[in-house]
């Protein structure tokens, strides 16, 4: 196999990080190509770099043996270079041919745009490859799976040969993943090559032909799946040892601290979004809510923080009716919220990290007295929580923007778990973290269900959910089709329960 | 992060080189040298906006060259005299002993000073529209409002004895003021109505409003122009010295009330929570902030500011409510606002500022010529420099911050 | 595969409150009609409408009609409707028919104000129309920067300045070069306001307030120093009102539409030209990605920072022109500041209209209405004193944008300086 793609020496730096050392890589022509690593490993950065989005530092990419200057993304692309994002570039107001022809539009005399000849194209692509794609739908109105897809097509419609995917399988359930990788195959067979970047150790076992595995900026080994482990991939991607494991000793469990009853809440959109959920939450146990992203978690957990009233239903938190309490009120019960998008909806960036963890308990004493704030028992509480959380900072008074993802995790974590509680809502914990916070994200969770506390974890992560939790509820289209106990849960069962194959 | 482990200076070059680096850096090099800068180009146009300029030029080049500078420093010094005094007049003045020219002398200083007070307020009004997120575009109507009941609370409340009816008056304008914040306030907060072209609505409606009250209800029985009786005396704020020195009480009222801003914002909850609303609105609901609730009371709050700075150029500058008064204030505030960086103590410097300034021009009109809309240009650059601080940067040769902390934020007009 | 094209489930819920809002809206306008209007009139009495607009040469008669019977007709719709909205309601109609009972109101208003009287009817609408010329004019200036993701609010220092530029070039040469030198200087403002946001990255708003601001300084300096001292550089000239041939003998409509300047002829092509543009060209949809999800566009190769350039400069030109219309096509010189709010109007226009040309131009008219109408009724016998009056156009703006914002699509990334990471 003639190599179709090769990076030599490929050198990025930004202010303060080294996100590519001189990194070597090889795609074959026909395989499909596994770039593994964990969170902030820096191989975002490298296809960015291949797709022209970022100017190297230093280094050269050959496309079939010829050096080729990528100064932009038109550029990539007429090397025959693709690129599928993480997040979608999909215009959600323009319809899918929009999109596709999006840069490269067929147009009439005048400008004037020609819409039926790439509709027809679309069509053709979709055909061949089984894409079920409708050329004249709304971004909008498909669902994730299926904008996958039309950005798929965006690549073939330009006829890219080599086809780049980032973490394409966040937002599938494992059903999904296997469709994914047949249309892969199916790809790979017509002539096409595909780099895949992932942190998700099965998967690239499962799926790829070659992995290449990225720590710290570097390349630290290449491999195939033939002849490595799961255990042997991720001491790679971390450097060290890393446990898959976790020891978790029996749940103690006490009483229903968190009633949901057929609870009814609408997206911002005006659509029903979870759709008559009933569950309890116990002291001392960890309920996962296991399911893929856009199936109604979001909004479940805006109307148990608070953030949102729900439609109808009701929720009961201890016994006391919350369903259109303010965030406020759940928080002064004993109510604690990790939330989704930390830096949207935990943390004020601009503001200190002192400020950051008195942000749900500034007016209250000690921090004030009446309404004047007591600015020395802020700084000596986060100086507290600092200590007792590892927060890395030189000080408390720095804006929290300014630390690292897993850092702010840490701020909000400390914040959250320095009050006493009785409940906790942990929603996408570990998401964009680095192996190391999240094993210490997970540790105090399991510290929280060793003191009673009962746990909500809402998670897309499969592993994580199986890992934690004592009960899994599985969320499909706004409902929980299944509550399965976490001894008996297998990875197939709640693959196939996520894609809405109830078990009845 | 920066690990800049900085060595002990050696020698005496080094903490020199060191110190300039750090004057570079800073953020005051930026604005004074914004400051600088467009002083320097509103000179510059005044320059080329004079005839005698060009016709020196027909004449040779030098000669224009040498006409151009006279122009600009004819210019500046108009302004200064104009803004703190003449020297010469002064020391004259006060060598003769005439208490009368004395005053006459040192009245720009201190004219300077009363200008700057409906700034202060003004100027505080819209910072404090910042620090939540809202663009108060509408203190100039806010500041008409309040001098109307301002103006109705001195007039017509009768028999009061100073020490009350002064206080008295001045809510009366904060009362009036806010309430012409709250409304575009409410409708952004409940119905997401952009407040910028609210409260520029709420602007004209303001001025409508006075034009009518001062044509028919409000107007002055005793003659035909559209300008109220004049206000008690009861409701004067205090003047310090006799004319021509106009300085009043006013000025020292806007530095307590920029303290009592101060004291609002950074060390009670209310302040707290406003600047969190502010800076993260969705963090400030989950932290259980009430995002309606700040942007009403805020905008309150701001409304009545301003309505404080009509209040006081009504009960301590003219003693009565004319058409049009004091026109351009509110804009003006907003580059105070930028310039102070929303703080309460950045506002009051501004203020002061673009006092002199404005007094400066007024006399620049007066000795020079030159028309008075050369502070809004004036303003305009000084104000572009300091939002685009890399110009100055550039200009200026200077190196960037380590951290760049936005003090304001502001989100096009949706909002979220 | 299991997974198909479809489109995810809605439910359909219009919240009742609303339909209830709205029905008693409706009602109350009946209501008002009947005690307001109908109440206070005497039988007999005949309100008569002019149905040409002063000064041209068509014969129509007037409509005269029984005042009192029309009333109770326009009162009787408005409560049928009101009682409709409050049993079924309109659903998706219900701002059609909000629309509608708005101008029967209005309507009923002018029937009752010009009882035993006479009314200019169709001088009213040509002068709504005629003034909401540079409202329409600046809310396309509005839309060709917002639908590329840059917000705009320098459009009234921007129209300002076309009008003094006019003034000054027109004076020294004639009225088509003052006309181009006002564009280009619209232009010129613009490329200012996109280097700040674009390149700078300040904040939009911020940069558009000190370009206003500087704008009112330098039209009001150079005015002062020069316009005022040489009268004749104050003195244009106007662009002549030209009756277009066939149109403008269509009864009642030709003269209210089609005999204008050119400034209105403009208009009606720029407000086709941009919607067709917009919708229909490679142009458009490039420039719609931009404003709606840069990242996409730059990740397809599209140059985000030009796209941005090129709108707002545009956007420019258009304010220029829209500003040269105060002065060589309405009354021939330069006054300071005589823009007055015109420019933030027509953004609230925009935003009424949702960022679309002929929705803003709707919404131009409404407010150009209202304008007129406090003009005209100041010479009817009306009780409202006239300043009051001009406060409407701005408490209709307000009222309209309540109701309004929220279900507006503004174009997604709008506001947001893009950041190449």
């Amino acid at each position: 196999m003639k190599p179709i793609l090769e990076l030599k020496g490929i050198t990025k730096s930004f202010p303060g990080v080294l996100a590519n050392d001189n990194i070597n890589l090889t795609l074959n022509k026909g395989e499909i190509h596994a770039l593994l690593g964990e969170n902030g490993a820096g191989k975002s950065t490298l296809m960015n770099v291949l797709y022209g989005l970022y100017a190297p530092d230093s280094g050269d990419i050959y496309v079939n043996g010829n050096k080729i200057e990528v100064t932009s993304p038109r550029d990539a692309i007429a090397q025959g270079i693709g690129m599928v994002h993480q997040h979608f570039m999909l215009v959600p107001v323009f319809t899918v041919t929009e999109n596709v022809m999006l840069g490269d539009e067929t147009t009439r005399a005048g400008g004037f745009l020609d819409r039926k000849t790439p509709a027809k194209r679309i069509l053709e692509i979709s055909d061949e490859f089984h894409l079920e794609v409708d050329p004249n739908s709304y971004i909008r109105d498909l669902p994730v799976g299926v904008q996958q897809r039309v950005e798929i097509i965006k690549l073939l419609y330009r006829e890219a040969d080599i086809l780049i995917l980032d973490e394409p399988t966040a937002v599938l359930t494992p059903q999904e993943v296997d469709e994914l990788f047949t249309i892969m195959r199916s790809l790979v067979k017509s002539g096409k090559s595909i780099i895949f970047i992932t942190h998700k150790l099965r998967e690239v076992l499962t799926f790829s032909d070659r992995i290449t595995v990225i720590r710290g900026g570097k390349v630290v080994g290449s491999t195939t799946p033939a002849e490595a482990d799961q255990n042997q991939l991720a001491a790679m991607m971390v450097g060290r040892e890393v446990s898959l494991e976790v020891d978790k000793a029996p749940p103690h469990i006490q009483d229903t601290i968190l009633e949901v009853e057929d609870l009814v809440v609408l997206d911002h959109m005006r659509n029903i979004a979870v759709n008559q959920i009933s569950f309890q939450v116990r002291g001392g146990e960890i309920l996962g809510i296991a399911g893929v992203q856009g199936n109604g978690q979001t909004e479940l957990v805006q109307a148990i923080t608070g953030l949102t009233h729900p439609t109808a239903g009701k929720l009961h938190l201890m016994g006391q009716d919350i369903t259109n309490a303010s965030p406020r009120k759940i928080t002064e019960l004993g109510s604690a919220h990790i939330p989704e998008d930390r830096q949207r909806d935990g943390l004020v960036l601009t503001a200190t990290i002192a400020d950051n963890l008195v942000l749900n308990t500034y007016y209250k004493k000690p921090f004030a007295r009446s309404v004047i704030l007591q600015e020395d028992k802020v700084l000596k509480n986060a100086e507290k929580i600092i200590d007792n959380f590892d927060v890395r900072t030189p000080s408390p008074l720095i804006p929290v923007g300014s630390l690292s993802g897993g850092n702010q995790q840490k701020v909000i974590v400390g914040r959250e778990f320095s009050r006493p509680i009785k409940f906790l809502v942990a929603s996408q914990p570990t998401r964009g973290l680095d192996v190391g916070s999240i094993e210490y994200i997970h540790e105090r969770l399991l510290e929280k269900r060793a003191d009673g506390v009962a746990v909500l974890l809402v998670s897309t992560e499969l592993e994580e959910i199986l890992k934690l939790s004592d009960r899994i509820a599985v969320m499909f289209n706004g409902e929980i089709i299944a509550v399965v106990d976490a001894k008996v849960a297998t990875k197939e069962r709640i693959g196939l329960l996520m894609a809405g194959v109830s078990e009845a | 992060m920066s690990d800049s482990e900085k060595k002990e200076p050696t020698n005496k070059k080094d903490s020199g080189k060191i110190f300039l680096e750090e004057v570079s850096k800073s953020p005051l090099t930026v604005t004074f040298l914004a400051i600088f800068t467009g002083l320097l180009l509103g000179g510059i146009l005044v320059a080329v906006t004079t005839e005698s300029v060009y016709q020196a030029f027909n004449v040779s080049f030098w000669e224009g060259i040498k006409a151009g500078a006279g122009a600009i420093w004819q210019t500046y010094e108009a302004l200064f005299y104009g803004s703190v005094g003449n020297p010469a007049k002064i020391v004259s003045a006060f060598r003769s002993g005439n208490a009368e020219e004395i005053r006459r002398a040192v009245n720009p200083f201190f004219d300077s000073l009363v200008v700057s007070t409906p700034y202060i307020f003004a100027g505080l009004a819209v910072a404090l529209g910042f620090r939540v997120g809202l663009f108060n575009i509408g203190a100039e109507g806010q500041l008409f409002i309040g001098a109307i009941t301002a103006v109705i609370a001195a007039i017509f409340l009768k028999g009061l004895p100073a020490i009350i009816h002064v206080p008295v008056s001045l809510l009366a304008g904060f009362l009036g003021g806010g309430i012409w914040g709250f409304i575009p306030g409410w409708l952004k907060a409940v119905t997401g109505g952009h407040e910028v072209i609210n409260t520029i609505m709420m602007n004209y409606i303001a001025f409508r409003l006075s034009e009518f009250l001062l044509r028919g209800p409000l107007k002055n029985p005793d003659g035909f122009a559209p300008v109220s009786a004049p206000v008690q005396e009861s409701a004067e704020l205090f003047r310090f010295f006799k004319p021509p020195i106009r300085f009043h009480m006013g000025f020292f009222i806007a530095l307590f009330v920029a303290f009592l801003v101060y004291l609002f914002l950074f060390k009670t909850t209310w302040g707290f929570t406003l600047r969190t609303v502010g800076s993260n609105p969705r963090a400030a609901k989950y932290a259980g902030m009430s995002i309606v609730q700040s942007t009403v009371v805020a905008m309150f709050l701001s409304g009545g500011l301003a309505g404080l700075a009509g209040s006081n150029e009504v009960l301590g500058v003219n003693h009565n409510l004319a058409l049009a008064f004091a026109s351009g204030y509110g804009f003006d505030a907003i580059a105070l606002a930028l310039l102070g960086k929303s703080h309460p103590a950045g506002v009051v410097l501004s203020a002061i500022l673009f006092g002199f300034l404005r007094n400066g021009a007024i006399q620049m009109q007066v000795l020079a010529g030159i028309p008075v809309d050369i502070i809004s240009i004036l303003q305009a650059f000084i104000l572009a420099f300091i939002a685009a601080p890399a110009i100055i940067r550039t200009i200026y040769r200077l190196k960037e911050p380590d951290m760049d902390i936005e003090a304001v934020t502001l989100r096009g007009w949706g909002g979220n | 595969m299991t997974t198909k094209t479809e489109t995810l489930t809605k439910s359909e819920i219009f919240s009742p409150s609303r339909r209830i809002t709205m029905g008693v809206i409706f009602l109350l306008a009946s209501a008002l009609i009947w005690f307001l209007f109908v109440q206070t009139l005497e039988p007999g009495i005949q309100t008569t409408f002019k149905m040409i607009p002063g000064g041209a040469d068509q014969v129509i008669p007037d409509w005269i009609f029984s005042s009192l019977p029309m009333l109770r007709v326009l009162s009787g719709i408005t409560l049928v409707a009101g009682g409709y909205q409050l049993a079924r309601g309109f659903r998706k109609r219900t701002n059609l028919v909000l629309g509608l009972v708005g101008g029967l109101f209005i309507f009923a208003f002018l029937t009752w104000a010009t009882a035993d009287g006479s009314l200019n009817l169709a001088g009213l609408i040509r002068s709504a129309l005629v003034k909401a010329v540079p409202l329409t004019l600046g809310a396309l200036s509005g839309v060709l920067c917002e639908r590329s993701g840059v917000v705009n609010i320098a459009i009234e220092g921007m129209m300002l300045t076309g009008a003094f530029v006019s003034t000054l070039v027109g004076s020294l040469t004639n009225i088509w070069i003052g006309l181009l030198a006002a564009v280009l200087s619209g232009g010129l403002l613009a490329a200012v306001l996109a280097v700040l946001s674009i390149k700078y990255k300040t904040d939009q708003i911020i940069a558009g307030t000190i370009i206003n601001i500087f704008a009112t300084g330098i039209t009001s300096f150079l005015s002062a120093r020069f316009l005022q001292v040489y009268q004749n550089l104050n003195d244009p000239g106007r662009f002549p009102t030209i009756p277009i041939p066939v149109l403008s003998k269509i009864p009642f409509i030709g003269p209210i539409l089609f005999e204008h300047n050119m400034f209105v002829y403009a208009m009606y092509i720029f407000l086709i030209v941009i919607t067709v543009g917009l919708n229909y060209t490679r142009w458009g949809l490039r420039t719609r990605s931009v404003g709606e999800h840069p990242k996409a566009a730059d990740t397809l190769g599209i140059n985000v920072f030009r796209t941005r350039y090129l709108s707002v400069i545009m956007g420019g030109f258009m304010a220029g022109f829209g500003g040269a219309y105060f002065t060589l096509g309405s009354v021939g010189r330069f006054d300071e500041l005589m823009t007055a709010g015109r420019g933030f109007i027509g953004l609230a226009a925009m935003i009424f209209g949702n960022w679309n040309p002929f929705g803003s131009f709707s919404a131009g008219l409404l407010f150009g209405f209202f304008d007129a109408l406090a003009s005209k009724v100041a010479i009817l016998k009306v009780p409202i004193p006239s300043e009051i009056m001009l406060m409407f156009p701005y408490l209709a703006t307000m009222v309209i944008l309540a109701g309004v914002v929220g279900r507006s699509q503004m174009p997604a990334a709008d506001g947001q300086p893009y950041e190449k990471e």
